[in-house]
Order: C-alpha cells, then structure tokens, then sequence
C-alpha cells in the first residue's frame, strides 16, 4: 500500500497532534512524523471524519504546524525480534541503543500483543528460588507469576531486584532477564546494568533504556516492547524470562500526562479511569501457555508516592498482580537488608507451588506460623512501648526475642547471600524456639517433632 | 445506504446512516465484524460500543445491524464450559486463534457436534404454554428441562421422532408454525420473567463457619464482599463456587486474573461436590473476561452470567453467582460513560452507577417459576475498593441493596487470619428469616448460641481497646476469661484454613457442635471463676490448644462427642479441688 503523506497539521498540544483532510487512517496506527529531515513516531489515537488524533512518543517539541509532513504507516507500533538481541541495549521503542548496530529481525510483532486465553494458560505452580530468606520462605515466587516490589523513594529496591536475578535458580531450562528501564535516573539505569556485566549476567539479558531525560510518551511504549521481546524468548524460543520493570510509577505519570492532554475526565488523584484496564494489558502479559515449554515471569517496581500504598499506582497494581513485595522505610533506617515488610507482602501463587513435591513438606504450615507470631510481635512492641518491656508477661517477652531475631537473623541478608530454601526453613525452625509450644498452633506436632527438637539435639 | 463509521475513540464508535438500526441492537463492526451493540441513537447517528479492540479500523467502514438485543443463546451444552464476556465459548477461541484471543471471530456458545438423548414431556396435541417444561435433557450432573420460550404458545402439530439430537434440531411444531428446539435466546439486560418472588426462607449452606453460623446468606439472597487487595476476596468466592450446596455455579470472573480462572478450570474438574460427589465442574460455568480482555465486554460479562442463572432458576434449580468483581464492571461503566463524554457524578462514576447496582441485585431471588416450579438466584458480589476505603462509590452503593455484607480486613488477612471477614463490621440481614429453618434442621437452639458468641466478640473487642494500653494483665479474671474464649472463638471458629483436606468444608451439625461447645466451656468455667478457681487451671493449655485445634482434628459433629467427654473430665477434676 502507497504510504500517503500529509500537511495539514492544524493544532499541536502537549505530545498530541491533529491531521486534517485525513483518508484511511485506521484507529491504533503507526504514524512517522517528518521534520527538517528527521522523524519521530506517534500512534493514531482518535479518528473523527477527515480528521487525526496522534500521540508523538518522543514529544512534540521543535515540531510546526506548516512544514511538519505526517506519514501513516498502515500498521500498529511494531518491535523487530531475532535471538540476537541477547546482551544488547535498546531505547524505549525497541531500537539500538548500544552503538552496537540494527538487529536482523526474523519477525516482526506488535507491540500490543493480545489477550492470553485463559483456557490456553498453564496455571503456575513451579518455584523459583530467590536465595532470599523473606522471599522464598514467606512469598515465593512461582514461574509465571507476576510479583511486583513496592518500595519507595531512596530504598534499595534495584539492589534486591538485581540480586533476585542473579540468584533465581530454576531447575530445569535456560533462563533470560528482559529489563525495562522506564523514567528511570541514569545512575540507576547504569547501577543495574553495571551489576550485570560484572557478575557476566550481561549476555543473557535485553535491555530497554527510557532514561529520565528521554521522552515522556515513549514511556508508554517501553513495558510493552520489553514484554513483546519476553514473549518472544518464552514462547517461540522457550527460554525462562524474568521480566523486571522499573519504575512503574514512572509509567502511570506519563499516562496520566497524556490523559491530561486529551481532556479526559480524570478518576482518583487525576489518574485516568482506565488505568487499571491500561495496567492490566501490561501485568496480564506474565504466564505460561500450554504446549510452550518458556514463561514470562515479572517483577515490576514502583515507588509508592510518600510511602502510601493506597495511593491509586499501588493500589491498582495489587489488584491485578499475584501478590506484592513491600519494602518498609522503617526497617531500612534500622539497618536491615532486605527490608521486606513480610505482614503486608503476599505471594497468591505460593500455596500451590510449596510443601511436599515443591518445597519441603512443612513449608506452608512453617510460613503460617512464622506470619502469625510475627504479627503477633507487632502488637506486643505497641503494648510494651506504652507499658514498658518489663511490665509484660512472660509469653509477651518470649514474642519480643523472636521479633529480634526474625529480622535480624532470618530478614536480614548479604547482598551476596544465597541460601538455599533448606537452609531458610531451618533457619525458621530455629528463631520459633524463641517461643513456648504451645504459641506454635499453625504447625503440626509431627512436624515440631521432626524440624524443630530434631535440629535441637545435634 | 448502510451505516458507516464517522468517529473511532477506544472501544466507542460512532456511525452515521445508522436509522434502521435499534437502541441495545448487537452490530458488526468494520471489515472484521467485530461484535458491538448499540448504546446511543442520536439524529441518525449511532454510538456504538465495541466488545473487541478497535486497533486497525477505519473511518467510513461498515456497520451491519443483526436485527436482534445482545442476547445470550441458552440450551444443553453450557455447563463446565467457560465463555466470554459475550458468551463465546473460550475453547472454540483457542481452536481458531491459538493461545492468544483473536478478533472478530463468531463462534456459537453451544456445541454443535454433540448428541444429545431427550425425553420428550408432551405429545401432539397438547396444549402449551410460556415458559412450559416440554423435553428434558440429561446435562453432566443435572436434568437440562426445555423450556418453551417467552411469548409462544398453542398446540403441538407435530413431534420428532429422532433418537438423538444436535443443538439445530427441532422438537415439536407448534400449529402456528413456531418450533420448539433444543435452545432459546434472551436478551442479556432484561431480567427473565416469573411468577412472583418467595420469601427468603432457606440458607444457602457453605460449609465456611464464619458465615453459616454467624452470617448467613438464603438461598434467593444478595451478598457483598468487600476488601482491599490481598484480604482474600477470590478466594472466598472461589470456597463458595466450590462448596455452596447450589445446584449450579455461574462464576463471573470479571476483570480479574487470567491465572485465577486458570486455577478454576485446573482445579474444578478434580474436586468433588460434598452434595453429589460428582466433579464440581459438572454444575459450574465460568464467565471469563480478563482484566486485559476488551473493557465493554467486561461490562457485559454481568448481564450474560445473571442471565444464564436465571435461565437456569426457571428449570427449578437453585443458582448461586459469584461476581469477582463488580468493581471492575462499575469501572468499566465509568470508562465508557468518560468516552461518552458524559457529566460525571462521584469520582468519575457516572450518575447512573446507582441504578445499575440496584438493577443487578434485584435480578436475584428466589421465585415461583412460570412453570409452576421454585428456583433461585443468589448473587454474591466482590468488591475491590480503592485504597481499601468502603467510603468509595461502588461501596456504598452496593451496601444498599445488598442484605448480607461480609467486610474483608486487611489487618486480619495480614495475620493470615482467614477468612478475613471482620465480625465486628459485618452483618447479615437474613439472621432472623433463617431463624426457623436452622431451629428446626440443625439445632433449636442454634439462634441462642450463634448470639452468645457474637456478644461474647462484641465485649472481646472492648477489652481488646483496654488491652492495647494496658495490657492483658490489668484485667479481672472475668474478662480475662473472656478475651480467652474469644480468642478461641477467633482462632478455632471463625479461622478456617480454604487449603485443608478436612476444614475446607465443615457441615453444619459439626459447626452447631463446636459453637456449642465452646459456648458450654465459657458458661461453665464462669462458675469457676466465681469461686476464685486459677484461670490457668480453668483455661488449661492442654484443653485450650485442643479447642483451638478441633475443627483440625475431630472429622465430624460425632467425634466432637469425645472431646465434650474430655471437658467434663477437666472440668470433674477442677472441681474436685475447687469444691470443698
């Protein structure tokens, strides 16, 4: 089909741009933007008789309104894919960003994707492990899942997403990080990358960059190729993916930034009503198909506006994924790393892919238990700090020991660390021997036999 | 001239040319017919929403009209089958489109290529009416009655005389002309007629203690489950879709998670029904519209699961619906009502959000069918409210319409206290209608205790306010005593642990039993604490820990006899010391 060229721009606002006189535009298309001899991409987003709607991803800045020529392209934003693209670098739209050259694409896909039919879904049940006490232990992780972190400003939040890569073990296939920078700071960005290339990671991850300073739109876009390219590694070539993404905060501002232009009628804290539909088409993209041997595994980041998890991005996220990692401010500033707040995390996969067969048979009654007495600590710590630690009750002052020791000795971690899901059980067993027995009501009198007096006597 | 496409904004589309085309009327849309139904009629223009993705289309394609409602076609074939929000079966999809959903494609909700054997009820000659029974099918685990459809009536002139039937086949001839076949059409947004409504006089059981014993839904009734994200909300409706002594399960997993109805499909087919023993998929169907699954479907997915439950009520079957969530079906109203461009009233909702929750609910009940029989319709509803806030829109408003409300608590999900429904927040209303029915099939005196034990929480969470500051140790034995036994009214009562082979269903004599015991305990050592008796010897750790543990360890309401034994045993040797 002749790609026809027009003029006729007639208005420019924010990264929106409106063609007259248009003929056979079709909604969602491709759209290039020619000026002074350069171009930019854009995305039909509304359509009325004789008339255009497009989205610039790289903004509109330095555009006209007489001489800018706008090209559609008769099809949706696509990504190029080739296995070459292991180790290489690409900005927020899929293209090179290393210096390193054009891939050779075998197929080319929109960036889109569609729907996953849940019918043709494998429901997750396998476990990775993390080498992270908190993780492996009381959120596990499940291939296929999707298990964002919710962290805020200034936590560690890229050194636990970095060392989760590094040290998820899956027992059987090859496996690939797909990692999305979105709005994120350069030292970030390099941070991550660097931690990679030094442990010789590198050759098995594809990065997208949308760096704080690259276009706000194409923010919009970068999850999405990230996600294309997973799929494509999962399920064409069957590799294992873990997809990390950060900053998923980033993600909702720009949205709500174009929202802003478009005129819509804004929903909570001027976010778009469809929001959640818009995230869903983004987290809903992590699984496993039948018949397919690979998976799409996510960990996406988002900081949480002033530490609120019932501000609108972390609230809808937790509604659509399977659970959440929470980073607590509290324990960071206490030395604790990680500083997973375990109360308010929640793996939704885990009951099924733990105990026997999975983990260790005594797993999911272990991880109700440590929950239990763990939150049992919290309210304790309020009593005592209004009545003092010497007012409380025996059974109390046992609670207080076994808080200490849950998030110094089982919580904490080297960045380095790798322990192996034994060796966090054990250490589970351990630390409830703070507590009388008859505390222990979560976990079976066999299994107090077998892990707990056991491991006492040798 | 047909209508043609003069405005494309997301899943809304407006048509001009569009005069033979009627409000609610389901079109096709573009050179892919994508499926969409009329929404507006304005001055020959149409607005039309559109149930799939609207990428690729184009201004001045066509919009062909199909001369009839969005409509639902019922008939043998749907159970254990699992659609769209627009009724088209989820495994013909994958037959044509592979894993991911492709656009555009029809596909007819009922199996064509299999058999059916049908007892015919009628003959030549009869006589028969709207609504009528006329054949019977056996479908899996229940008998498929025909039902003749709204608006036909007379004399049957002719019946088949084949041995096995396919959906297209024709039953009888009416003397007018009209067959009677093996399916029929409704359309989705209007309710199915019946004779009248019935009092809500049943319980719909659910073997989940939390709400049998102390908040109970009829059979007819309305539910809310409200909670933040991570309280559990999916996994309650998912303990009733499998456990609700319904005869069917309409499950609506309205935009939710693509892996959750996963786990149904993996999950329902193994399980068996308490009631029947027969796989629980053999009286469930699933409506799947993913929360990246297109919004207007999402929208529609309601209407077609209440539809098909009221299909099914009008065979005298009782049908219980659970719809996870309604917040995301109000939020699509939302975003299609933004795209309207309509005046918004709270929090972008539109104004009419009200009567369509109302309009909802009121479709449940239960009913004298036009067949003379009874059926019922219970709606359970989850909500997902913003921020964990039950202030939101969506909230309140199905507060009102709803009879029972079970409130989901994050604090108590974050200490893995399951069911996380806070007894203090939630409330049932149908406590007194159900009154009779549980005096007379479970215990006269059920009423009684389930109101001990709410009083005894009710006291519990003033101590618990005392306890923040002061701790435990400045109460009086009394109240000591009672924040003892609500505690084992918390932990072994209301706890109830969805993965146990044992627990996950407990049958109501053994949930009377462990009331009552727990109550007799609280009654019985008072009199000790009257006589100055050691609460520690009272609240032995040994009793209190098998207490806690008997949903666990003791199968049935008879094993529970054995632990009675055992308390009189402890509380004979109390009083050995105690009575001098």
């Amino acid at each position: 089909m002749a790609v026809v060229e027009y003029t006729g721009i007639s208005s420019l606002r924010g990264p929106l741009l409106v063609v007259e006189g248009v003929k056979g535009a079709s909604y969602d298309e491709l759209v290039e933007i020619v000026y002074s001899g350069k171009t930019r991409v854009g995305k039909v987003i509304m359509l009325e008789e004789g008339k255009a709607v497009v989205q610039v991803f790289e903004g509109t800045a330095d555009l006209d309104l007489p001489d800018t020529k706008v090209r559609f392209l008769g099809k949706p934003l696509e990504i190029g894919l080739s296995s070459d693209m292991l180790g290489r670098v690409f900005d927020g739209l899929g293209r090179p960003r290393d210096g390193l050259g054009e891939i050779i694409a075998k197929e080319k896909r929109d960036i889109n994707g569609s729907p996953m039919n849940p019918v043709a879904r494998v429901y997750p049940r396998n476990f990775i492990q993390t080498g992270i006490s908190a993780i492996d232990g009381m959120m596990t992780l499940i291939r296929g899942q999707k298990l964002p972190i919710f962290s805020g400003d200034g936590l560690p939040h890229n050194e636990l997403a970095v060392q989760i890569s590094r040290q998820a073990t899956i027992k059987e296939g090859e496996f690939l990080v797909v990692f999305a920078a979105i709005g994120l700071r350069n030292t970030d960005a390099e941070y991550i990358l660097n931690s990679f290339e030094e442990t010789g990671a590198m050759k098995n991850i594809v990065a997208f960059l949308n760096l704080a300073s690259d276009p706000v739109v194409e923010r919009i876009a970068t999850p999405r190729a990230a996600l294309t390219t997973a799929e494509y590694f999962a399920f064409d070539l069957g590799y294992h993916v873990l997809v990390i993404m950060s900053d998923m905060t980033n993600y909702c501002e720009a949205l709500r930034e174009i929202s802003n232009y478009r005129g819509e009628i804004p929903s909570r804290k001027g976010y778009p009503g469809y929001m959640y539909s818009d995230l869903a088409t983004i987290y809903e993209r992590a699984g496993i198909i039948k018949g397919k041997d690979g998976s799409v595994t996510q960990l996406p980041i988002l900081t949480m506006p002033n530490d609120d998890i019932t501000h609108p991005i972390p609230d809808l996220t937790g509604y659509i994924t399977e659970g959440q990692i929470v980073l607590s401010r509290d324990l960071h500033m206490r030395g604790i790393y990680p500083p997973i707040n375990v109360l308010s995390s929640l793996s939704r996969l885990m009951k099924d892919g733990i105990g026997k067969g999975y983990t260790r048979e005594d797993h999911p009654h272990l991880s109700g238990q440590l929950f239990a007495s763990y939150s049992r600590v919290q309210e304790v710590r309020a009593l005592a700090s209004i009545i003092g630690e010497e007012e409380l009750t025996d059974v109390d002052k046992a609670y207080l020991k076994f808080g200490e020791d849950f998030e110094r000795r089982f919580l904490s971690q080297g960045r380095d660390e790798n322990r192996s899901i034994e060796e966090t059980l054990d250490l589970a067993w351990d630390i409830l021997r703070d507590l009388p027995e008859e505390e222990l009501t979560r976990v079976s009198k066999e299994e107090i036999e077998k892990y707990m007096k056991k491991g006492k006597s040798e | 001239m047909s209508a043609r496409i003069i405005k494309i904004n997301g899943p809304v589309v407006v048509a001009d040319n569009a005069e033979s085309l009627k409000m609610n009327e389901m079109v096709k849309v573009g050179k892919n017919k994508l499926v969409g139904e009329v929404i507006g009629l304005d001055h020959g223009k149409a607005t039309i929403q559109v149930y799939e993705e609207t990428s690729g289309l184009k201004i001045y394609e066509e919009v062909e009209g199909t001369g009839r409602l969005l409509s639902v076609i019922l008939g043998p074939g749907m159970i254990g089958n699992i659609y769209d929000g627009i009724q088209r079966p989820l495994s013909e999809l994958e037959k044509v489109g592979g894993a991911f959903i492709p656009r555009g494609v029809e596909a007819f909700p009922l199996p064509k290529d299999a058999k059916w054997q049908v007892t015919f009820l009628k003959d030549v000659g009869d006589e028969v009416n709207e609504g009528e029974i006329y054949a019977e099918v056996q479908e899996r685990g229940i008998v498929h009655k025909l039902m003749v459809p709204i608006g036909v009536s007379g004399k049957i002139a002719k019946k088949s005389d084949k041995e096995e039937f396919t959906i297209d086949d024709t039953l009888y001839v009416l003397e007018d002309g009209t067959k009677l076949g093996m399916y029929q059409i409704w359309p989705v947004r209007i309710p199915r007629p019946s004779i009248k409504k019935l009092p809500s006089k049943i319980p719909l059981i659910t073997g989940q203690r939390v709400l049998d014993t102390f908040f109970p839904i009829s059979k007819g009734g309305t539910a809310a489950i409200p909670g933040g994200f991570g309280t559990g909300k999916t996994i309650l409706q998912h303990q009733l879709a499998k456990w609700a002594d319904a005869d069917i399960i309409v499950y609506i997993g309205c935009g939710e998670r693509g892996n959750e109805m996963t786990e149904v499909l993996t999950e329902f087919p193994e399980l068996m029904d308490p009631k029947t023993g027969k796989p629980l998929m053999d009286r469930t169907i699933l409506i799947a519209n993913t929360s990246n699954m297109p919004v207007s479907a999402r929208e529609a997915s309601i209407y077609t699961g209440i539809t098909i439950a009221e299909y099914f009520r009008d065979m005298g079957y009782s049908v219980a619906i659970m719809a996870d969530s309604t917040s995301r079906w109000a939020e699509a109203l939302r975003e299609l009502s933004g795209r309207l461009e309509e005046i918004p009233a709270e929090e972008g909702y539109p104004a009419y959000l009200s009567s369509r929750i109302a309009e909802f609910y009121e479709r449940a009940g239960r009913v004298e069918t036009l067949s003379g029989e009874e059926g019922s319709v219970t709606v359970i509803g989850a909500v997902s409210p913003p921020g964990g806030d039950f202030s939101e829109p969506v909230t309140t408003h199905t507060k009102r319409y709803v009879k029972c409300f079970w409130a989901l608590d994050k604090s108590l999900a974050y200490s893995r206290h399951y069911p996380a429904i806070n007894w203090n927040t939630s409330y049932s209303g149908y406590v007194e209608d159900l009154k009779d029915w549980y005096s007379e099939n479970v215990n006269e005196k059920w009423y009684e205790y389930r109101g001990r034990a709410m009083e005894l929480l009710a006291e519990d969470g003033k101590l618990q306010e005392i306890i923040k500051i002061m701790g435990e140790d400045v109460l009086p034995d009394m109240q000591k005593l009672v924040v003892g036994i609500a505690r084992v009214i918390k932990v072994g009562l209301l706890q109830q642990n969805a993965y146990s082979e044992v627990d996950s269903f407990c049958p109501l004599d053994k949930q009377f039993e462990m009331l009552k015991i727990v109550v007799d305990f609280y009654d019985r050592a008072r009199k000790f604490v009257e006589m100055n008796a050691a609460l520690s010897e009272i609240l032995k750790g040994s009793i209190i820990s098998k207490l806690m543990r008997m949903k666990e360890d003791y199968k049935t309401a008879e094993d529970l006899k054995e632990l009675e034994k055992e308390i009189e045993e402890h509380f004979k040797e109390l009083e050995k010391v105690y009575k001098e």
